[in-house]
């Protein structure tokens, strides 16, 4: 094909969480513009299985940027250079012929690795279930017309609910903070009359879990923003921790 | 023998009968609740709203899915919105609107008393989405916000931006997540049902494999919900997730449940065309674009200039010619057939000449660029950022894709298959969309069968019923486990040459080709041969990696195509057997002198039910009733 391009891939390869990892080298003689990230990978794979090789593992599902699922580091940037953009919405015409890129995993004590670049997010799930919701029993509802919402408070509550749960920001953090994604719930619920019986306790909660699952404190890099796929503003963080603080205090 | 089954709706009038069946179900005591397990197999908005609503009532719930979190759920990726009968707007919806419109959308072969109870319920939808706190978009008087979508004249689609179904999705895995940290729901991530475990005639039991050590878990309840969404991969290039799949279906089918209309499936008209042959899967644009997009190709085949340079007379908008009082806002069916029609012609555009145009030039001339950014946006942004071009100024690319399917496995009107206490939610089961499903109806149903249905007819199965203890130790249980691992030994020790993805490929060119929006006799028939001979090569010259006891994505996709690989065969013969056109199903044999879809209710008003034997499936039908709408030809000229 004419528009061929010859990448070398550096990939993290570990067989297991408590194998020693390391780097290996591969080379996708005929990779093209119009792939995608992680149709690179695949391509690679496809190889890899061919010569009899284990493919390299890494989470994938919808492939358009909402599930979350993927995630990896590129060249030193969780999903890569281009901003908000899930690295499965990466394409390939953002690199040249002859480029050489370097894959890792999340790296951060709250996500453990499973295999090569696939980690363990279940920590996000706990966080979510120490208090990311609210407590509404199905068939209790009254009429949704009957709670109106600010259009302001609405579209700054879906701002914030946008977060796909990647984990980018943790990886991002020099401090492995999972702050962004706890706040951006945080935040959420408490921009909705309907989240504001349970806010204290919400708050409290939540921040309290993601001490317990081994993420660091924030310290204002502001790095998570950068590379969040979904742009969520870390004004959602200076909300979290003025929720958490009337919370304790008040 | 071939039966008449038996969906046990209700009687009475339409409008009665879901109150009718709620006033006779027996009812769980609220301490008994606990003493029931009840498995709940996906964690989309089914399974999910299912899992969350059973263990508030107090049932003990087991919830698995296959990704890493049940906010993972391909319902996640839902853009557009979900219908309600509120009429907010006051623009003449009614419950009886809706439910008319869900029928006539799926030509008219559905259920009426199931889509009647889907239109009743959505409205109690809404309410309890935003009591959870789901962003909905809102007015400025602080209300909520209501659009028009395809295959209606009233504005009933409450939407959140253009990320509906992950504001849905997120609301049911709150609510779930509040169970599992109440410990009402045990959560099971990573685990994958390789089998549904039948004991004494009723699904007691799944076999499941955790995919990160490769171990087999056996795990027993009264009752299985299967939530394990549509088998649109069977395409391989679709918009489903890459991880979406049939299996757990197919494998409850192979344990007896019936699979109904598997032929059905749902070809969306408005998405990213193939690029090349890397590629995994394909991008769904929101129908809404054609509400301000223009479809044309060149009159000339063989046209191989630029878009911009191909003057105005001689391009052919072909939906507005064809279709001049609905244009370019035929439903999805008509759209697609027609796309396809241009490229068969080879007047198809770009690199592979399997694209139409969608143009916003006139739309942009109208009505300034800005108006045109304030309403797509961020699926022009969505659209360059996967192909490189500007839309502003270029025409889009788009072409048809494997959307949705509207078949699954057959449930009667309390969602149970014909295997007792095997129950099937949204996409997963058949009921609903009959040949066609409108868009913002999948989400709805999703939701229905999860909050509001379920609840109810599981009880009266739980309270109707009685259950032996099980221990897991079972000989049904043991048979199960030895089966999935014989499987997987053996799909590891073929070591052939061939890798899964090459064979998933292969197998979606046969469908894609046959089965797929245009429909022949000789070339389903060629579909059933080509398949047959793709399987048994698949047995026997597959090169699955890697090992059974360790996290291996390759040995978990070579299972689900071995599936696909099964299904394939069924839709082309279900296909073959519905000698009729109508909603997605196409057969060229059956259409009018105009090329348009010919029905033929005297013979085909019926759901097709297949059941499975070693020798072949056995077809059953269930005659469709329809007492409350008369069936008319849907025309769009």
């Amino acid at each position: 094909m004419a528009n061929s391009m010859n990448i070398t891939l550096k990939v993290w390869r570990q067989a297991g969480p408590k194998a020693k990892g390391g780097f290996e080298t591969y080379v996708v003689p005929e990779a093209n513009p119009h792939m995608s990230f992680l149709e690179l990978l695949d391509v690679l794979n496809e190889q890899l299985i061919k010569e009899g090789k284990e493919p390299v593992e890494f989470d994938h599902d919808c492939r358009e940027g909402i599930c979350g699922s993927c995630g990896v580091v590129i060249d030193g940037q969780a999903h890569g250079p281009q901003q908000r953009t899930a690295c499965c919405q990466l394409h390939m015409r953002h690199y040249k012929d002859g480029d050489s890129i370097v894959i890792e995993p999340w790296r951060a004590e709250g996500f453990p690795i499973i295999k090569d670049l696939v980690v363990d997010r279940t920590s996000f799930d706990r966080i979510i279930a120490a208090g990311g919701y609210i407590s509404a029993n199905t068939g209790a509802a009254q009429d949704a017309n009957s709670l109106p919402i600010a259009k302001a408070d609405a579209d700054l509550a879906m701002d914030f609910a946008a977060c796909i749960g990647c984990g980018a920001c943790v990886a991002a953090c020099p401090n492995a903070s999972a702050s962004l994604f706890t706040a951006a719930k945080i935040a959420q619920l408490s921009l909705l009359p309907q989240g504001d019986p349970e806010r204290k306790s919400r708050a409290i909660a939540m921040v309290d879990q993601m001490e317990q699952e081994g993420f660091g404190d924030c310290s204002n890099h502001t790095e998570c923003e950068a590379v969040c796929p979904k742009g969520i503003s870390v004004s959602a963080i200076t909300k979290m921790r003025r929720e958490y603080m009337k919370a304790v205090i008040g | 023998m071939s039966t008449v089954l038996d969906p046990k709706i209700p009687a009475g009038p339409l409008k009665d009968k879901w109150d009718t069946y709620k006033n006779g179900i027996k009812l769980v005591n609220p301490a008994n609740k606990r003493k029931h397990t009840v498995l709940v197999v996906g964690t989309g908005l089914a399974g999910g709203s299912a899992a969350a609503t059973l263990a508030e009532l107090g049932y003990h719930v087991k919830s698995f899915c296959i990704q890493d979190s049940p906010r993972r759920a391909h319902s996640i990726a839902a853009q557009g919105g979900i219908n309600a009968a509120k009429n907010y707007p006051n623009d003449g919806d009614t419950v009886w609107r809706l439910f008319y419109d869900t029928i006539k959308g799926g030509d008219y072969r559905s259920r009426e008393a199931n889509v009647h109870r889907l239109a009743q319920v959505s409205n109690n939808i809404i309410d309890q989405c935003v009591a959870q706190g789901v962003p909905f978009a809102r007015e400025y008087g602080g209300l909520l916000d209501n659009r028009s979508f395809g295959g209606a004249q009233v504005s009933r689609t409450f939407y959140a931006r253009g990320q509906t179904g992950q504001q849905l999705l997120l609301g049911a895995y709150q609510a779930m997540s509040r169970q599992i940290g109440k410990g009402n729901i045990e959560m099971f991530a990573r685990q994958e049902m390789l089998d549904l475990v039948v004991v004494d005639g009723k699904a007691r039991g799944i076999i499941t494999r955790n995919l990160v050590t490769g171990e087999y878990e056996r795990h027993f309840a009264d009752a299985v919900l299967l939530c394990t969404g549509g088998y649109g991969n069977v395409y391989y290039l679709s918009t489903n997730a890459k991880n979406s799949n049939v299996a757990a279906a197919w494998r409850c089918h192979k344990r007896g449940a019936y699979f109904a209309n598997p032929c059905f499936t749902q070809i969306h008209p408005t998405c990213i065309p193939v690029s090349g042959d890397y590629q995994s899967k394909l991008t769904l644009m929101s129908e809404s674009l054609r509400n301000d997009g223009r479809v044309w190709v060149p009159k000339q085949v063989g046209d191989t200039r630029k878009p911009l340079d191909i003057p105005e007379d001689e391009r052919d908008y072909y939906l507005e010619r064809r279709y001049p009082s609905f244009g370019n806002l035929v439903p999805r069916d008509v759209a697609s057939r027609n796309a396809k029609l241009a490229t068969d012609e080879g007047r198809g555009v770009g690199e592979t000449k399997l694209a139409v145009y969608l143009d916003f030039a006139d739309s942009i001339k109208r009505l300034g660029r800005d108006v045109i950014e304030a309403r797509y946006g961020n699926l022009f942004e969505m659209y360059e950022r996967i192909t490189g071009d500007d839309p502003y100024k270029m025409p889009m690319r788009i072409f048809p894709a494997v959307h949705y399917t509207m078949g699954g496995l057959w449930v009667d009107y309390e969602l149970q298959s014909n295997v007792p206490g095997l129950f099937v939610l949204g996409e997963a089961n058949f009921s609903d969309h009959g040949a066609n499903r409108l868009g913002a109806s999948a989400l709805m149903q999703g939701l229905a069968d999860g909050y509001f249905v379920i609840p109810y007819t599981l009880g009266n199965y739980i309270a109707s019923n009685s259950f032996d203890k099980l221990t897991g130790l079972e000989a049904e249980f043991a048979e199960a486990e030895q089966s999935a691992k014989s499987r997987i030994e053996k799909v590891l020790s073929i070591k052939g040459t061939k890798t899964v993805t090459e064979y998933h490929r292969e197998l979606g060119r046969i469908m894609w080709d046959e089965v797929g929006m245009s429909r022949t006799t000789d070339g389903l028939k060629k579909a059933i041969n080509d398949i047959t001979a793709l399987r048994e090569d698949f047995w026997q010259n597959v090169l699955v990696p890697g090992e059974p006891t360790t996290f291996n994505k390759n040995l978990e996709f070579a299972l689900r195509v071995a599936d696909f690989l099964e299904l394939g065969e069924l839709m082309a013969r279900d296909a073959l057997e519905r000698e009729e056109s109508c909603g997605g199903h196409f057969r060229e044999e059956h259409q009018t002198p105009e090329g348009e879809a010919r029905r033929d209710d005297d013979g085909f008003t019926h759901v097709s039910a297949w059941e499975f034997g070693e020798n072949g499936h056995q077809l059953h039908k269930e005659k469709l009733d329809f007492d409350n709408v008369q069936l008319t030809t849907r025309s769009y000229k």
